[in-house]
């Protein structure tokens, strides 16, 4: 049996390597996929957890966090074509429309 | 048995995520997250987590990664007009905050500690379904009204013409 | 129901209030929209005060014209029954406080909002009320012609009420705010025909000048509670002996609130060196001249002396120091008189003179002589201004003596009566004039704090008096009519609403001193006796500190300034009447000094030099160099500062939101790194 903090650890490194993503690219639809694996990451974490404590709320949790993350990705994808139509550019530091 | 394959899911997990980030055209990173979600679905295999394993793959890999995969044919951006992005001191800045951020969740993990113990039953479809429809019923019934609202929007954002 | 008609004091000052809401309803809405379509007609401007327009009398101004007077004359009412009801009371408890509401509350400190009744300010409501009341009426004869008539009253009105909260206030501050209200209605009325650019610096002046003085009563004020923690009268007084006795209030302290206390007296009073203001006051309508500048107003700083008597008399120095002021200004103003040719002019300089002698007065301890003077003197300059005014008002606005003369016959009662308030204000004995300037001269000279030289200086004073009223006399009545002949077509005595007030401030002048009859000539003074309560020891002391001194020795000091009056008379009578060539003459001879005389001894520009031109070179300094530089510089920078500061942190909201979500991370980070921290 492994230790849990193992899977916690690994958990962090892939949800550092997402947030690097989000962060760190213009690219909107790679900030997408960013997303994606920081809430893989965080799936992870709930199922090392969850399996360790023999408890199932963990896996419900995970459960919940993939639909969330299908949402989210179908809308952000809509609002992605949306934007794409209208300014013909997915770079989101051309999209600057907040500072007015 | 397991930390070997431990590792090697891991392994494959972070280094599909780091191939990720770093592609230039967004159709290699979605195929990488493909391999990355694989192996994160064996990591949940190795916690006994079946039933989240097998969603994994569909939904995710199945669903989602191909859904990214229409948009970006959709979308089809031309490799010339895709962003030019060069490490700027903003985003080395980013790398080294993440980097911290990766540091604190090891410290984190670290300070747990836990004695490894043996699995219960708490990943099986039986489990999962049973706490789904009895606990958590409410939040699941919530849930398909979140999908619906999404792909309602989706088809409102996408659409060119309602 | 004797008793029950204090009560009502508040209606004292209550009454002109109401007079000045009324009648600047009348002014804005009524007065107002006639005046600015009569100026879009082109004929705006009027001369000093007696433009002989003939207007429609529209119904407001009959109002108006009724009203003015009427709330003054029923103050006037109020007050004689108050005062009566007083004097019902036994002397020592002649003291009437009535607290209108509470007004300043700080801490320890309190100021109420209370009048307060007692002899000193009981013959201040009746002076200003009843003199302020003939004045009115007159007012409404005189002002006739103006255009401007509701605007008047309403200054009027609000002069009245601002005095009587002045001599009614039953503590420092509600006097304060009387004390800087009367001073208000002074500027605009002298300021009242505000086109004359004359007139308006005349009221500028009054109102800056006064500001000095101001500023050493609040000084004062502010002292008074440092030393006393209040700035109640009654309270004040009443901790003088304990806090002497604990060394609290030294000599040092009484002489600092005093010397204060009275250089605010000298800017109100038209004492050296702050009477500058008062001739240049002229310019305002005369029977202002009357009220403000000659009866009630300048004489504030008298009563505010007297008021503080009991500090006054801690502190010898203070009091020399009043006395010999007073002394000086009674002279020094007295020899102005004589040559100025304005007849304003010279009644101005006369009553600069005459508050002179009412500080000498509080300056030897004789504070009820002073007050005594004050009341008779109000009789009699009040009677002389309105005289004057009558005069200047039947020539047409003409006010130079030179062109005058002859008028005797032509205006008969403004003669008679200004005769007799020339007779008064000279010191003839049996008028009112000379009770209160015989009391004030023996006491300067009988009393401890007096002296010889002041007594001295104070009869020398009272000839140049004499001498001065009656070549306004001479020059006004007698002789040949040196008239334009355009005006004296136009000749006439006044309407009853003028002579009328003339005549009963005559009686008035006449028998107002019958009430302070010297104990020397057979008489008894009611007078001092009435206001021994608000004085106290300190009256007394100086009364009887007198007591060593004979009775022949006050008749020879009598007899002595009736006959320098007599002489002053004489004198002018030789020079205007029997050899009028001789004046000339003599001005002639001695050129240098009449023309130093002639120009008031060059103080105002002496003034101007040292002191008006620095302040407005050290202003425009201030202005371009400071003003312009600094603290421009400083307003700007701070502006620039922040729209430099602004420009770049702009830069941090790029609207990217990339950078939102790095800088999220960051908190993130740090949140964390602070959680797990060991």
């Amino acid at each position: 049996m492994m230790e849990p903090s193992a899977y916690l650890l690994l958990s962090g490194i892939l949800f550092g390597i997402g947030v690097t993503g989000v962060v760190a690219r213009k690219n909107a639809l790679i900030i997408l996929m960013s997303v994606e694996i920081m809430l893989n990451a965080v799936n992870v974490a709930f199922i090392a957890i969850g399996s360790y404590l023999g408890d199932v709320t963990g896996g419900v949790f995970a459960f919940m966090v993939m639909t969330v993350a299908a949402a989210e990705a179908a809308v952000g994808l809509a609002i992605l074509i949306a934007i794409y139509r209208l300014k013909e550019t997915i770079d989101i530091t051309e999209l600057s429309v907040l500072k007015w | 048995m397991e930390p070997i394959l431990f590792i090697v899911f891991g392994a494959i997990a972070v280094g599909g995520s780091i191939m990720v980030v770093t592609r230039r055209h967004p159709l290699a990173s979605a195929l990488y997250l493909i391999l990355t979600l694989f192996a994160v679905a064996a990591l949940f295999v190795l916690r006994q987590a079946h039933f989240l394993a097998a969603i994994q793959v569909i939904v995710y890999a199945g669903a989602v990664v191909v859904l990214f995969i229409f948009v970006i044919m959709l979308i089809n951006v031309p490799e010339s007009r895709l962003p030019v992005e060069r490490l700027t001191g903003v985003r080395f800045l980013a790398v080294i905050v993440a980097g911290l951020l990766i540091l604190e969740g090891a410290l984190v993990a670290r300070r747990f500690g836990l004695a490894g113990t043996p699995a219960a039953d708490s990943g099986s479809v039986e489990a999962v379904g049973r706490a789904l429809f009895t606990d958590y019923l409410l939040a699941f019934e919530v849930t398909s009204v979140l999908l619906l609202a999404a792909v309602i929007g989706a088809i409102a954002l996408a659409k060119k013409k309602i | 129901m004797v008793g029950g008609i204090l009560q009502y004091l508040w209606l004292v000052p209550a009454l002109p209030l109401l007079g000045v809401i009324v009648n600047s309803a009348i002014a804005l809405f009524a007065e107002r929209p006639v005046l600015l379509r009569e100026n879009a007609h082109g004929e705006g401007g009027h001369g000093a005060g007696d433009a002989h327009g003939h207007h429609a009398s529209p119904p407001y101004r009959k109002l108006v014209a009724f009203l003015g007077p009427a709330v003054v004359g029923a103050s006037f009412a109020v007050s004689v029954l108050a005062v009566l009801a007083l004097a019902a009371r036994p002397a020592h408890d002649r003291l009437f406080v009535q607290v209108l509401f509470p007004w300043v509350q700080a801490g320890t400190f309190q100021a109420p909002a209370a009048l307060q009744l007692d002899p000193l300010s009981a013959v201040m409501i009746l002076v200003v009320t009843g003199v302020g009341f003939l004045i009115h009426v007159y007012s409404v004869g005189y002002m006739s012609h103006e255009k401007a008539f509701a605007r008047y009253f309403v200054y009027l009105n609000l002069f009245t009420f601002a005095m009587l909260l002045l001599v009614l206030g039953s503590n420092f501050l509600v006097m304060f705010v009387g004390w800087e209200g009367v001073g208000l209605c002074s500027y605009l009325l002298i300021g009242y025909w505000y086109e004359k650019k004359s007139a308006a610096d005349a009221g500028k002046k009054a109102f800056v000048v006064n500001r000095v003085g101001d500023f050493g009563f609040l000084v004062a004020i502010f002292l008074i509670f440092w030393t006393f923690g209040s700035v109640d009268y009654t309270e004040v007084f009443a901790r003088i002996p304990v806090l002497s006795e604990r060394g609290v209030l030294t000599t040092g302290i009484a002489t600092a609130i005093t010397l204060l206390l009275f250089v605010g007296a000298t800017g109100k009073s038209a004492q050296i060196p702050l009477y500058v203001w008062l001739p240049d006051a002229m310019e305002g309508p005369t029977p202002v001249s009357a009220l403000i500048h000659a009866a009630t107003m300048v004489t504030a700083g008298v009563y505010m002396v007297a008021r503080t008597s009991a500090l006054y008399l801690l502190a010898p120095t203070s009091m020399a120091v009043v006395a010999v002021v007073g002394a000086a200004t009674a002279i020094f103003s007295a020899t102005i008189g004589i040559t100025q040719n304005d007849i304003k002019r010279v009644l101005a300089y006369s009553t600069v003179s005459q508050l002179g002698y009412m500080f000498l007065a509080c300056g030897v301890g004789a504070f009820a002589a002073g007050i005594f003077h004050l009341m008779t003197h109000a009789f009699f300059k009040a009677l002389l201004f309105l005289g004057s005014g009558s005069v200047i008002h039947a020539l047409s606005g003409e006010q130079d003596m030179r062109k005058m003369g002859s008028l005797k016959k032509r205006l008969p009662v403004t003669f008679t009566t200004m005769f007799i308030a020339t007779l008064a204000i000279s010191g003839i004995p049996g008028l009112s004039g000379f009770f209160s300037k015989d009391e004030i001269l023996w006491k300067s000279f009988s009393s401890g704090h007096g002296h010889a030289a002041l007594w001295a200086v104070g009869t020398a004073a009272a000839g140049i008096t004499a001498f001065y009223m009656f070549r306004l006399v001479f020059l006004t009545f007698f002789g040949d009519s040196r008239m334009d002949p355009d005006v004296e077509r136009h000749v006439h005595e006044s309407p009853y609403s003028m002579t009328v007030p003339l005549m009963l401030l005559a009686v008035l002048s006449v028998a107002g001193g019958w009430i302070g009859i010297p104990e020397a000539l057979g008489g008894h003074n009611y007078f001092e006796a009435w206001l021994a309560p608000v004085f106290g020891h300190g009256t007394e002391g100086a009364a009887h500190g007198g007591g060593h001194h004979s009775l022949a020795l006050e008749y020879l000091l009598m007899a002595g300034s009736v006959g320098v009056a007599l002489c002053g008379i004489g004198l002018a009578w030789y020079l205007y009447r029997a050899r009028p060539g001789v004046p000339k003459e003599i001005a002639g001879r001695v050129p240098g000094l009449y023309d130093v005389v002639l120009n008031k001894y060059y103080v105002d520009e002496i003034y101007d030099a040292a002191i008006v031109r620095r302040i407005v070179n050290g202003s425009v300094w201030l202005w371009e160099a400071f003003d312009a530089t600094f603290i421009d510089g400083i307003v700007n920078g701070v502006g620039a500062l922040v729209r430099g500061a602004g420009e770049r942190a702009r830069r941090l909201q790029t609207g990217v939101v990339g950078s939102y979500a790095l800088s999220l991370l960051l908190g993130a980070v740090i949140v964390v790194g602070f959680l797990i921290w060991p």
